[in-house]
């Protein structure tokens, strides 16, 4: 099948087992989004995908395929957390967009069409190429942060909690943008994060970690409307505010 | 410091360090007076330096037969035993040392880089045994090095060259590999390496211009005590050999003759003094210059307006008309006014900049230097918090709860001596009865084992259990006010939810004002009795909590910022 599919994955950090036997399939064009708290093995699972952390057991297929790490890479591209780490702060974004078109070289001029378009896509204007990332808020940087995963139009996008170092406010357009593109370009997406109303948002199916273990995997509207697992109902009992839905109607 | 905007960026000077720093975002180098100094110095004397040899040339080993003369009109410094121009010979011999020390830095600070930056790029096992290598390297002393080196190497200007570049190469390269390590775990370092770009494209794009600055300093530092360390070499013999000279040869050649002509030193002496100095002051002004903290120089203070009347308010907490300005006059905060009863919980919201924190902390006292606060009002439990409160009023007034319970203990110390203090300082009970009395507090706030906690270290408790403790020790005083800044951003939502339900609960029971500072308007709906909305400094919306759970709110941006709440829309 074609898609991000991880089989049977288990990490171990010395004696402790971070990911344990995990399952995670992300068909073509959809997105799954992965919620669990903090030490439950989110980010490990994307770094294992990628190749950052040693697996020591299991496999990561890609279209039903092992593939080695340098292709993986290629096809596969990560979105980090934090928009203020994540930009190198002496070079512009045309630099860092050219440098994930073409990692040796990383040359603007002969990319500039391609970074325009990617800019545009992120609705930046071109002129932000020759700008360095001081230049931009931090929502304007997750945007950049995202132009350049897409740039080189891989085939399974993997997002780390990119909204949670972000103000609410930002949080929204960022999520408003990034659901336009997954419907518009039909992106292929691992969404990872604390909050499950964020993974609502943008979410087809959804896979609930817990200890490193997958407590829960299903379609987003059946998994909240009736969760199976005790965590994932303590997770949606713990969400704040709520008892509102979206109308601003008060549900007892 | 209003001159900055005269002068040039920072530039590379050394193009081994630093291949672009120069095209970086521009940044202006704030001169100071140490900089300027060396600059003048090392600038004034290099170039004299430079001239003076160029004119002179042979000049400075021509003999003559004014022999050991004082010093004249014609030989300012007088002349040698065999009848040579001193002030020549100090001139042309720092022009060999400064070209020397130049030489060596270069050679130093270039393989130094290039080692402790591609160390990083290395695979795990090389990086290790790479870095041990760098830091037993280091522990040797470098003039100790230098010695034995041009003991080996034999006499001569460039193997002392290359005596003194090879021993101030480990200092360099763990400077570098600090550095590059620090960089190495930012995320668009492990981007660019995800995304295949080759290992000399990562080190000169990524890493080199971010470490730009400490290596300038470092450049200065290896070049002064390069020169130092030379002209010892040469002084004991073991560098320049006669007829070649340097500075440090002159000093060796001065010395036999010291008492009966002193004056031959004083060449010499005068320029190594003048270069090390000049590059030591220009180390020190660049590394001052790239320390944003040194640009502040300004006191927190909270000033009273003329005719501060005591408001007719009862309410526990008064802010009056708060205001809170940098030091060049840029408002942060603008009248912001409100009050706080017993028991009630007020929300503060808004997004990051809002001044939200800056108000909190005005209440606190705890403003970060360089603000300052004014206000015609400010109160809390009695006490008038703009005129000068003793610590300890201010400790049994005000009580604060940080946002990240990982960093607001000291991780060295066990809980019970941390938690303990405030009863202890500002209280004076003793050990035994301060600890019973956190012991309940602690069990007040849902602690099962407090006798373990107190026993433990912070990093033994999870982030909860540390934000319970925090609480509990907050309370320890019996504050008339808890102020708590985004006390559930950083935990886990379950966690989060206990820590809320804990907060409403010591409202209940203890009738204390608490001030709830938050970013998410869900979090504070599920609390506060009250909400203020902030935006640019100022309060754009008061809510009752009713009014935000109806979603009853006028100020655009309080719809905004409520549109923007991600909400379950399917909840079981």
């Amino acid at each position: 099948m074609s898609g991000l599919a991880v089989a049977d994955l288990t990490v171990r950090f010395g004696r402790m087992t971070a990911l344990d036997d995990v399952r995670v399939t992300v068909p073509a064009g959809q997105t799954v989004g992965l919620v669990g708290e903090s030490g439950s093995g989110k980010s490990t699972l994307a770094k294992a995908i990628l190749g950052i952390v040693p697996v020591a057991a299991g496999r990561v297929l890609l279209d039903g395929a092992e593939v080695p790490v340098r292709e993986l890479t290629r096809r596969v591209r990560m979105v980090p957390q934090d928009p203020y780490s994540s930009l190198n702060p002496r070079r512009t974004i045309g630099q860092t967009l050219a440098e994930a078109v073409d990692p040796a070289r990383a040359r603007v001029g002969r990319h500039r069409d391609r970074i325009e378009a990617a800019l545009a896509e992120v609705a930046l204007p071109a002129d932000a190429a020759d700008r360095y990332p001081h230049e931009f808020s931090g929502g304007q940087r997750q945007r950049v942060a995202i132009a350049r995963a897409l740039i080189c139009e891989p085939e399974v996008v993997i997002a780390d909690e990119i909204t949670s170092a972000l103000d609410v406010s930002v949080q929204a357009e960022v999520l408003r943008l990034l659901d336009r593109l997954r419907h518009e370009r039909s992106l292929t997406m691992l969404f990872i994060s604390h909050n499950l109303a964020v993974v609502e948002q943008v979410s087809d199916e959804v896979v609930v970690l817990h200890h490193g273990q997958v407590v829960e995997a299903g379609p987003v509207d059946d998994v909240f409307a009736a969760p199976q697992a005790d965590h994932t109902r303590a997770l949606l009992a713990a969400v704040p505010g709520g008892g509102r839905s979206p109308e601003g109607t008060i549900v007892e | 410091m209003s001159d900055r905007a005269t002068v040039p960026e920072v530039r590379s000077a050394s193009s081994a360090a630093v291949p672009d720093a120069g095209s970086a975002k521009a940044r202006r180098l704030r001169w100071n007076p140490a900089l300027i100094a060396g600059v003048v110095l090392l600038g004034g004397t290099g170039l004299t330096v430079l001239i003076a040899s160029l004119v002179i040339g042979d000049g400075a080993a021509r003999l003559s037969a004014d022999i050991a003369q004082p010093a004249s009109g014609e030989h300012w410094l007088g002349t040698d035993y065999f009848g040579r121009d001193q002030l020549a010979r100090a001139l042309v011999g720092a022009e060999a040392s400064l070209i020397m020390a130049l030489a060596a830095t270069v050679i130093s600070m270039s393989i130094g880089v290039l080692a402790g930056a591609a160390v990083w790029t290395a695979p795990r096992r090389v990086r290790e045994l790479a870095l041990r290598f760098v830091e037993i390297t280091v522990s040797y002393p470098e003039l100790l090095v230098a010695v034995v080196l041009a003991a080996i190497l034999g006499a001569g200007r460039w193997q002392l060259v290359v005596a003194v570049a090879v021993a101030n190469i480990p200092a360099t390269a763990r400077l570098t590999a600090n550095l590059s390590g620090a960089l190495y775990q930012r995320d668009f370092v492990t981007t660019a390496r995800l995304s295949g770009v080759p290992r000399r494209a990562v080190i000169g794009r990524h890493l080199l211009p971010n470490m730009a600055e400490p290596l300038l300093i470092q450049v200065a530092a290896a070049f002064s005590t390069g020169l130092v360390a030379m002209s010892a070499l040469s002084f004991v013999g073991l560098g320049v050999q006669t007829p070649d000279f340097d500075l440090g040869r002159l000093l060796a050649d001065a010395l036999p003759s010291i008492y009966s002509r002193p004056l031959e030193v004083v060449g010499p002496t005068l320029l190594i003094l003048l270069l090390s100095v000049g590059a030591m002051l220009i180390g020190d002004g660049l590394a001052a210059a790239v320390d944003p903290r040194v640009r502040r120089r300004t006191t927190a203070r909270a000033e009273t307006p003329a005719g501060s009347a005591p408001g007719a308010s009862t309410a526990p907490v008064v802010v009056r008309d708060l205001a809170v300005a940098r030091a060049d006059g840029t408002p942060l905060v603008r009248g912001v006014s409100f009050e706080i009863g017993r028991g009630e919980i007020v929300g503060l919201v808004g997004e990051s900049g809002s001044g939200k924190s800056l108000t909190a902390l005005s209440l606190a006292r705890l403003l970060p230097e360089g603000l300052t606060a004014t206000a015609s009002e400010l109160r809390a439990g009695g006490i008038d918090l703009l005129g000068r409160p003793t610590r300890r009023e201010l400790a049994d007034t005000v009580a604060m709860v940080y946002q990240d319970p990982g960093t607001t203990f000291n991780p060295a110390l066990r809980m019970g001596t941390q938690l303990t203090e405030v009863l202890r300082v500002h209280r004076g009970l003793s050990k035994s009865a301060a600890r019973s009395v956190i012991t309940d507090l602690l069990a007040k706030v849902h602690i099962t084992d407090p006798e373990r906690v107190l026993r433990a270290h912070p990093y033994e408790l999870s982030g909860g259990m540390r934000q319970r403790a925090m609480i509990a020790a907050a309370l320890a005083a019996e504050p008339a006010l808890l102020v708590a800044d985004e006390p559930t951003t950083a935990l886990d939502t379950t966690v989060a939810a206990g820590i809320l339900r804990e907060l409403g609960r010591i409202r209940d029971e203890t009738g204390t004002s608490i001030l709830f500072i938050s970013h998410d308007l869900g979090v504070v709906e599920e609390l506060c009795d009250r909400v203020l909305v902030m935006k640019d400094g100022e309060i754009v919306e008061e809510l009752t909590c009713e009014a935000l759970r109806a979603g009853a709110v006028t100020a655009p941006y309080t719809r905004m910022l409520l549109d923007s709440v991600p909400r379950l829309a399917v909840r079981s």
